[in-house]
């Protein structure tokens, strides 16, 4: 039975009469977390994770519609039972477990399955028909555990010190950048950080999550305050007038892609670390057979291949074109940080 | 191997030219000298015979990892490169060493002769020993080009610093034909030894493009003009009783040429010149595409040697009666090099003509007339000149023509390799005839990072349809193609084929009706062909 269809607004459920992460205002959204291509202004009605409640706010606005859940909590919109398990990719990020009758399908949103310590530990759900993203859906993309990542990272912010160099870090200002502060918030003495991440630091402070004290940069920032010290900013600051002020720096970027090193020179970065919020190939695979889906759907990333090699190996899967990640195949983040959250 | 693969990192991903230098330098006082040695000769294209090809490594590759052929393909159209997928796809390996590069590369010499299977044992056992970093730079070892912006100067400098010797005798050590089986570091960048090769040849001077007014080099008087010869650079250096020929490239290629061999009795012992080796019939050179004819085959037939007969063409004298004669003054040596090609007076050797003229105006007009001789342009150089090293600005310059240029669309676009695997950056290009589009060109150079993202992006939306890494596009973004010359062929459909195609700008006001057309194309072939 097909309890969810694809529509051009998104995924839908036609007998609860809801939307899961439309693209375009609807009446009643159901959110997977808060990254700008999954929670889009506009729609009468938000449900989503009690986390991320606070960054949906920030995010579209405090007059905005919403009710935040618990994992696991049931909601019913007329004879549909819906609930939330966790993704493991942002904070208050979930995948959505959707029920009519006896059919079960599972939305992933985006998840990782390494628990990175803020996210929550994915849980596979068992279902009928499992909604994968497949960002990194090619077997070349394998991650280290984190603690390793993480050491190289510290090695590097120590031999930069040595050399006399600030070390500066870009990771997108709700997931990535709370990984590195969580993981590296004893390295230096002090962390700056760019107002967009600096914000999002303080609300969630606020909310309680174990995350360090930030230094805001303002234009009036000495640059002598930079000295020997961890600087995050913004995927969308590489390239810009506004990392002069860190002089002399050298620049890491921390993502999936660093992975290929075509990808890594193109980003003009002097230190690629290997640190994904998505599942790798590995995470996909054992993710989809947790799940014990008879049937799959593979959406963002290297969605044709990936639902190919599924169907190869006993488990019939297809391609579904979505308007999540604003991608075709390709990391956008290369052509277009800014509406890309969900590149790195 | 793990210290060549950290410094393979850091020349590959680093922008900063003193960085490279940095790691580059270190490694040459630091690495086992047998690894320096092989660094040299790697990024010098002294490359260890292929032992393994890339099939074999697919395979095995495919087979350690289960995965299906398709995948594997896919995998490699988004890496870009065979080694590099390769070394991302195995698991990792379970014996990790700690060899050094040298006895990598000596394992691998000695599959030489080995069976299949006793290949595939070996390249699997490497794989277990190396972590994916070595995998890496392993696996290029056996593919071969390690395309990672060491240039020729960088590896002097490094030397040079390292060992202490001066940059332009360093990069007269390592020209040549020296083989690093046979030699070591010391022996490479010890002077007398180096004297004892007959063959060594000098290393090349190369120009800059002008880039002012040619006023601003002062006094026409005080300088030299000649043709620039769309040819293959070479010297051509006759010592103990021996003739050989070096292109740019250093590549021996005394064989290839046949025309030069009459050279051996003709030309005295200790003579070294400077020319270009072109293809030229009836006082005029032909297409570079003629000459191309000849380079690529290790036996040449009597028909090619009729049908692309070579020359060559001196511009410089390097080495005299045994002496090096580089640090005289250009109008010396120019003196000299008449005399030697007037006395020698065979057909297969001439002299690039000088060019007179008084005023730069006039050498103005001599310029418009570049494409009529089949030049590509002039060549400027300072009659006080001594005969240096690399490309220096300064005493010699290229004063090349326009380029010839036609308006295109594109229809076809295709995934880049290194640094730009998994954006579209290879486009082919079309023109109209009636109202088809027949595709006539390839080009992948000449767009901004900004403007390749903007086309890769309108690839994707774009695409009509998918042949594996090919994808058809809409018809619709015009092009300005510029290239240097133009040939008739019959290998592909449009009927001729360009010399160094590349994209000169996006026409964003042209729509594609208004490209140009198969007429066009045929007329430049006319005039240029």
């Amino acid at each position: 039975m097909q309890i969810l269809q694809f529509t051009d607004k998104g995924i839908y459920c036609p007998a609860g009469n809801f939307f899961i992460d439309p693209w375009q205002p609807v009446e009643r959204a159901v959110i997977t977390h808060a990254h700008s291509d999954h929670a889009r202004y506009g729609s009468k009605h938000y449900l989503c994770h009690k986390d991320s409640v606070p960054l949906l706010l920030l995010r579209l606005g405090q007059d905005i519609s919403i009710q935040g859940v618990e994992f696991g909590e049931t909601i019913r919109y007329n004879g549909v039972s819906i609930s939330l398990h966790p993704a493991g990719h942002v904070i208050g990020s979930a995948q959505v477990r959707v029920q009519q009758d006896n059919e079960v399908w599972v939305v992933s949103g985006d998840y990782k399955t390494e628990n990175d310590g803020l996210s929550g530990q994915f849980e596979p759900v068992p279902c009928n028909t499992f909604i994968t993203e497949c960002t990194f859906g090619l077997p070349i993309y394998n991650w280290q555990p984190q603690n390793i990542i993480f050491n190289n990272i510290r090695q590097w912010i120590y031999n930069n010190q040595q050399a006399g160099k600030n070390s500066v870090l870009l990771g997108y200002s709700l997931g990535k950048a709370q990984r590195l502060l969580y993981h590296l918030r004893d390295t230096t003495e002090q962390i700056w950080a760019h107002g967009a991440i600096y914000i999002t630091n303080q609300l969630l402070r606020q909310q309680g999550w174990p995350l360090p004290d930030l230094q805001r940069i303002t234009p009036d920032t000495p640059a002598s305050a930079y000295k020997n010290n961890l600087v995050i900013g913004p995927p969308s600051a590489a390239d810009t007038t506004w990392m002069r002020r860190f002089n002399t720096y050298s620049l890491g970027v921390c993502s999936g892609w660093m992975q290929v090193r075509g990808h890594m020179r193109r980003r003009n970065a002097d230190a690629g670390f290997v640190l994904s919020d998505h599942a790798d190939w590995n995470g996909l695979l054992q993710a989809v057979k947790a799940t014990g889906a008879e049937q799959v759907y593979t959406t963002h990333g290297f969605s044709s291949a990936f639902a190919r090699y599924l169907t190869e190996n006993g488990i019939p899967a297809q391609e579904v074109k979505t308007a999540y990640g604003d991608m075709d195949e390709e990391p956008a983040e290369t052509t277009s940080p800014h509406n890309n959250e969900e590149g790195l | 191997m793990k210290a060549f693969a950290a410094l393979v990192k850091v020349l590959s991903n680093s922008t900063k030219t003193n960085e490279k230098l940095d790691a580059l330098s270190r490694y040459m006082a630091t690495a086992h000298p047998a690894d320096r040695l092989w660094v040299v000769a790697i990024f010098t294209g002294r490359r260890p015979k292929r032992t393994v090809n890339t099939t074999q490594l697919s395979n095995w590759c495919l087979q350690m990892t289960g995965l299906p052929p398709w995948l594997f393909e896919e995998c490699y159209h988004t890496v870009g490169d065979l080694g590099e997928t390769i070394a991302l796809l195995l698991p990792p390996g379970k014996n990790i060493s700690s060899q050094p590069l040298h006895y990598w590369i000596e394992q691998l010499m000695q599959l030489e002769k080995a069976g299949e299977d006793e290949k595939r044992e070996f390249i699997l056992k490497a794989w277990e020993e190396l972590d994916t970093g070595e995998r890496f730079v392993f696996n290029k070892l056996i593919t071969g080009g390690f395309r990672i912006g060491v240039s020729q100067n960088m590896m002097i400098n490094a030397l040079a610093g390292a060992y202490q010797i001066p940059a332009p005798v360093v990069s007269h050590m390592i020209s040549g034909n020296w083989d690093p089986r046979t030699t070591t570091i010391e022996a490479l960048l010890n002077e007398n030894v180096t004297a004892a090769d007959a063959s060594k040849p000098f290393p090349f001077y190369l120009a800059y493009a002008l880039e002012t007014d040619p006023q601003e080099l002062g006094d026409p008087e005080d300088w030299q003009a000649e043709w620039k010869w769309d040819g293959i650079r070479g010297q051509i250096i006759k010592r103990e009783g021996q003739l050989f020929v070096w292109s740019r490239g250093e590549e021996l290629i005394t064989e290839k040429f046949p025309e030069y061999q009459p050279l051996l009795n003709a030309l005295p012992e200790g003579t070294a010149i400077d020319g270009e080796i072109l293809t030229y019939s009836n006082n005029f050179p032909l297409p570079f595409q003629t000459l191309q004819t000849r380079i690529g085959r290790k036996n040449v037939t009597k028909k090619q040697l009729q049908e692309a007969p070579v020359v060559f063409l001196s511009y410089d004298l390097l080495e005299w009666e045994g002496q090096d004669i580089r640090n005289r003054p250009l109008n010396e040596r120019r003196k000299l090099l008449e005399q030697v090609v007037e006395q020698i007076n065979l057909p297969s050797l001439r002299l690039s003509p000088a060019i007179t003229f008084h005023t730069w105006e006039e050498l103005a007009r001599f310029r418009t007339l570049a494409r009529e001789q089949g030049s590509e342009g002039l060549m400027l150089k300072r009659r006080s000149s001594v005969y240096q090293v690399g490309r220096k600005r300064g005493d010699w310059w290229k004063w090349k023509i326009d380029p010839l240029t036609i308006d295109a669309v594109m229809i076809y676009a295709q995934k880049g390799h290194g640094r730009r695997s998994n954006l579209y950056t290879d486009y082919t290009f079309a023109v109209k005839d009636g109202d088809q589009l027949v595709a006539f060109t390839k080009a992948y150079s000449g767009l901004t990072d900004k403007e390749i993202n903007e086309v890769d992006n309108w690839v994707k939306k774009n695409s009509i349809e998918k042949f594996g890494p090919v994808r058809t596009v809409k018809p619709e973004l015009v092009f300005e193609i510029a290239f240097e010359g133009i040939a008739a062929s019959n290998r592909h459909k449009s009927g001729v084929a360009l010399r160094f195609p590349r994209i000169n700008r996006w026409r964003k006001d042209k729509p594609a009706e208004e490209i140009n057309t198969l007429a066009d194309l045929q007329q430049l072939l006319n005039s240029y062909g």
